[in-house]
């Protein structure tokens, strides 16, 4: 049962193949046998699970069932979830039951599906690696010695290692496609302001987007469908008509015009990795896609800017946390201000207090000029950029991260070297555009995952794309043996 | 050495909104602790703000009053510092893009005209509060403030003297209440200022350094603290030392400014842009028709009220004050018909003092307009005198009777036949003949003595006027 | 560009971050790492450049003048590390 997709779940469901409640005691009984091991769940929500479940049948059973109906999936701690633990991979959050839900679990939950629990996830979203969780580093299932990505990385190993047929996830500088190239799977950052973020604990407000996580882009269709569309608590979030994302998947690819950056190409790539990319983009060319070259000039300053203004976003969004009204406070505080330093210091990780630093010195009197505001300008280079691809070519294409996953520690004592391994993602998040990752084979034995960038709301085309690709590749099908 | 005053007013007016700024918690004043503090202004992990229209409209409907520039397109921004009463650790406010920018407003001061320049206003949300009793040796925080709006109305440093400042301050207090953005309750902090004072030597052009007084909720605290303020840098000066640029308290108990020490750390805000909110644009279209709805302005008013009804500038000045003065005033005009200059009198005179007695604002007066304006042409038509009329008042106070009612209930109408006046007076003559004698050999101060007598025997009723006549007539 | 264990010092204090002794000079390290990096963007002429604060190029929508918010302070309250009579306690703000 563990093996099948969310289409394919949903069609046994519906044809009473077997029931919700089955289905999720049975990802319940996997996630007990395997994630002691993987640390992919936080916090499993069996009891909460199995009363979804009974309602769910209860709907099937009626025929009043909709296609998610019954269909376990997991959530992001980055989630806030009304009466269960949602915190954001913090020891800062540590105590934090949330007195409400946020959009996307609303939305899931009136789909009818099933919580099976909240996902690891690097501290606050920081991290390419998962190992600035307090609750201790997702295993990356295909080889546990090394890391699943970040910072979604609770959500991809998961998905990977069947333990759940999918997730959520956010990205906010290559946070939903990094893990899903680390561990196989299909994930998709979606344009900025598609998907609400009411209730998405914020890392950095302008970047922040939250997208599906699973086996396969058909998969990806169906989650998206419940989490896209507007809601007025997000002013950020855009008021226009959500398409059938399902009833585009299959549409012939002829004519299409796919650029290929030669920045995504340069130092520092992978050549196996090059290779597999040119491989995926072969198969392209044989379902009816043109290829051009194209260039992407301000691309190497994408990092740089990403690291001003996510930090800058990031100081400010995290001042609320200061052991006042909920959350960790430090014990016997002396005053006011020992109050505010040590409940801040012990409840913070290195990681997420060196981009509070950052962010806060880019923000301070003298520097806001050089820092923040010139890294808007950047920004808009970027986004330029890319506007300018988009009148030659439909959609880009690319690696996601220049390597396969790297070992547990390989990385972590460098900031920068971990920064690098989002290299190719940020840039996405910089111009709100989305962006997806898919299988396209292994190095080794880690598999290696191919970025589609596409217009803004270009979403069920990106999703037609990496749908008809898998119907003729099965790198998508291969599971780790655990 | 002369020093010159230099005053600018941050004055803070809360918008009289439903709802809070960013979220649909109630403004209501006076709820127990934190029962209007919702996720949002509790500043919960993954709550969003959304702008309130009406906080829009308010701020519009300021600007076009104050004459400013309606920004097109202004920005939200935080404001970065930590403190137990902001839960975000931000202020959401407006820094370089503000909705209203540059306007002005004329202020009289002892019959003297000054313009005095409005640099801009932003929409901001107010903090909670702080409360410092005792909770073993704790602070206790209340939220329910947090997130209502504001209006942060910026001036030039235009004002010479605190009692400038006092009228600045008083002008937009009542503009505010006119155009019904703010309830202008000083006491409940729903109008209050920071004011930014300097003084340098008369004659010098460059501004000395400045101490902000924070949080200042009355007029006479803001005329007090400005002039302990101005005499403490004074002092310094003429002592030879400097004044430091720093944010200082006013203590009304002990009359004096003192520095503020908890904020004793430099401040470095760190604005920036709020990326959780999007521009504010608003379009010509908003603005006429917040245009369209504008009530008449004070000044307009008081133009009017010295034309249309012949009033001094006093006159007209205290009559147009608040809008609910104005327009029981000439409510009362209305009903009576003519003679606006009596009917100022009263209102600015027995009424407003009978007010201020009970403590009652002037929609409170327990009598209505038209009662009034019964109890005024009864004396423009001479049935009562003015002296009776005050009586009829405190009848009109007390009851729900019209003036021609208790007049006629207490026979309280004034005797204008002139031969019952006549019948009186010989009666007094006759029953006086000393008093007589000695006023006919010029003794003229006995005149008074026989305005008494007649004033005694009707009652107070005779007609004054009429009264001196027959009496002159009579005794000559 | 580097930065002294003294910045770090402000920097923390401004953040409100307690850092221990031994581990500025670390930080300093790293974030002067990072400043470096950051460093990069100086060598690109922006001045004719206007900055991108969002990336879609929106305006803000309004929300209408209604109370929607019913009193949640016990829920909320239950979060709390702190309170009395309703009140959020922390150390004393002397003023």
């Amino acid at each position: 049962m563990h093996e099948k997709t969310i289409a394919e779940l949903s069609l046994g469901l519906k044809n009473k193949a077997f029931s919700s409640q089955e289905l999720t005691q049975a990802f319940l009984a996997r996630i007990q046998t395997l994630d002691p091991e993987l640390n992919a769940f936080i916090t499993v929500t069996e009891d909460m699970a199995l009363a979804s479940a009974k309602a769910a049948d209860a709907l099937l059973a009626k025929g009043e069932a909709g296609p998610l109906t019954g269909i376990p999936i997991a959530q992001k701690d980055i989630f806030c979830t009304k009466g269960v633990r949602s915190s954001c991979g913090s020891k800062m959050l540590d105590n934090f039951i949330s007195p409400y839900d946020a959009t996307v679990v609303e939305r899931f939950n009136h789909a009818g599906a099933v919580m099976l629990g909240k996902l690891n996830m690097d501290e606050f979203a920081m991290g390419s690696s998962n190992e600035t969780s307090f609750y201790g580093p997702v295993k990356n299932p295909w080889d546990t010695g090394t890391v699943p990505g970040g910072s979604s990385g609770g959500s991809a190993a998961a998905v990977a290692a069947r333990l759940t047929p999918g997730a959520t996830g956010t990205d906010t500088g290559g946070s939903i496609r990094q893990p899903a190239a680390f561990c196989g799977i299909t994930g998709l950052k979606p344009t900025y302001g598609l998907v609400s973020r009411w209730g998405m604990i914020a890392f950095a407000s302008s970047l922040d987007q939250a997208g599906p996580m699973a086996r396969t882009a058909e998969d990806c269709a169906m989650m998206l469908q419940a989490m896209a569309g507007f809601d007025p608590k997000d002013s950020t979030c855009v008021d226009q008509p959500v398409p059938d994302y399902s009833a585009t998947l299959g549409q012939p690819l002829d004519g299409l015009r796919i650029g290929l950056p030669k920045e995504f190409f340069g130092e520092g790539l992978d050549p196996e990795i090059a290779r597999l990319i040119q491989a995926a983009v072969d198969e392209y060319r044989k379902l009816g896609a043109t290829v051009k070259d194209i260039s992407l000039p301000n691309m190497h300053l994408s990092g740089p800017a990403y690291y001003v203004v996510a930090p800058a976003e990031c100081s400010s969004n995290l001042a609320r946390l200061d052991g006042v009204r909920y959350g960790y406070r430090c014990a016997e505080p002396k005053d006011l201000k020992d109050l505010y330093m040590r409940s801040r210091g012990e409840g913070f990780g290195a990681e997420v207090k060196r981009r509070i630093l950052i962010g806060t010195y880019a923000l301070s009197a003298g520097y806001y000029d050089a820092y923040y505001l010139k890294a808007q300008k950047i920004r808009r280079l970027i986004s330029e950029d890319f506007k300018r691809a988009y009148e030659e070519v439909d959609v880009i294409m690319g690696p996601t991260s220049p390597s396969a996953a790297f070992r547990f520690g390989e990385k972590s004592a460098d900031p920068i070297a971990m920064y690098l391994s989002d290299i190719y993602t940020i840039a996405v998040n910089l111009a709100g555009l989305p962006g997806m990752s898919i299988p396209v084979g292994f190095s080794g034995k880690l598999p290696v995952g191919m970025q589609i960038i596409g217009n803004y709301f270009s979403e069920a085309q990106l999703l037609n794309l990496a749908h008809r690709y898998q119907q003729v590749t099965d790198w998508h099908r291969r599971s780790p043996s655990l | 050495m002369q020093w010159e005053t230099v005053i600018g007013l941050e004055i803070h007016a809360q918008l009289a909104t439903k709802s809070k700024i960013f979220s649909g918690a109630a403004t209501a004043y006076g709820a127990e602790p934190n029962t209007q503090a919702c996720a949002i202004d509790l500043g919960l992990p993954g709550v969003l703000p959304v702008l309130n229209q009406e906080a829009v409209r308010m701020a519009v409907k300021f600007g076009l009053a104050i004459g400013a520039t309606v920004t097109p397109r202004s920005v939200f921004a935080r404001k970065n510092y930590f403190y137990p009463d902001l839960p975000k650790g931000y202020q959401i406010s407006q820094y370089d893009l503000p909705v209203v920018g540059n306007g002005q407003t004329t202020i009289a001061v002892d019959g003297e005209e000054k313009v005095i320049g409005i640099t801009r206003a932003h929409l901001e949300e107010d903090a909670g509060k702080s409360l410092h009793e005792d909770f073993h040796g704790f602070s206790g925080i209340d939220l329910n403030r947090a997130g209502t709006p504001l209006l942060e109305i910026v001036s030039e440093p235009d004002m010479r003297s605190a009692k400038e400042a006092v009228g600045y301050m008083k002008k937009l207090h009542a503009l505010v209440r006119y155009l019904e953005i703010c309830d202008g309750n000083m006491q409940e902090g729903s109008f209050r200022c920071d004011a930014n004072v300097s003084i340098r030597p008369k004659g010098q052009e460059k501004f000395g350094t400045r101490a902000e007084i924070k949080n200042l909720n009355s007029f006479r605290f803001v005329e007090k603290a400005i002039n302990f303020e101005v005499e403490r840098q004074i002092e310094i000066l003429e002592s030879g030392g400097q004044v430091i640029q720093e944010t200082r308290l006013y203590d009304s108990v002990k009359d004096e400014t003192r520095s503020m020490r908890s904020k004793e750390e430099a401040n470095d805000y760190r604005y920036f842009p709020d990326p959780d909110l999007l521009p504010l644009e608003i379009t010509p279209d908003f603005i006429e028709t917040v245009r369209a709805g504008l009530p008449e302005l004070p000044d307009a008013k008081r133009d009017r009220f010295k034309a249309a009804y012949g009033l001094n500038a006093y006159d007209a000045e205290v009559l147009t004050a608040t809008r609910e003065l104005a327009a029981y005033f000439e409510a009362v005009v209305h009903a009576a018909g003519s003679d606006a200059k009596l009917c100022a009198n009263w209102v600015m005179g027995d009424l407003a003092a009978a007010l201020n007695k009970a403590g009652l604002e002037i929609e409170q007066s327990p009598v209505q307009p038209d009662r009034l304006a019964g109890l005024v042409q009864r004396i423009a038509d001479d049935t009562i005198s003015g002296k009776i009329a005050k009586q009829v008042f405190e009848a009109l106070w007390e009851s729900d009777e019209t003036a021609d009612a208790i007049i006629e209930k207490q026979g309280l109408k004034q005797i204008t036949d002139t031969g019952a006046i006549e019948a009186i007076i010989d009666e007094i003559i006759a029953a006086n003949p000393d008093q007589v004698a000695g006023y006919k050999s010029g003794k003229d101060k006995l005149f008074g003595f026989f305005v008494g007598q007649a004033m005694k025997a009707t009652g107070g009723k005779a007609n004054p006027a009429q009264l001196n006549d027959l009496l002159k007539k009579k005794l000559q | 560009m580097s930065l002294t264990s003294e910045e770090v010092n402000r920097i923390a204090w401004l953040a409100r971050l307690a850092i221990d002794s031994d581990k500025t000079d670390a930080y300093a390290h790293d974030l002067s790492g990072i400043l470096n990096f950051i460093e990069q963007m100086s060598a690109v002429d922006t001045s004719a450049v206007s900055p991108m604060a969002h990336p879609l190029d929106q305006a803000q929508r309004l929300r209408p003048d209604v109370v929607t918010e019913p009193d949640q302070r016990a829920l909320f309250q239950q979060l709390a590390p702190a309170v009395d009579a309703g009140l959020y306690l922390v150390p004393k703000v002397i003023e």
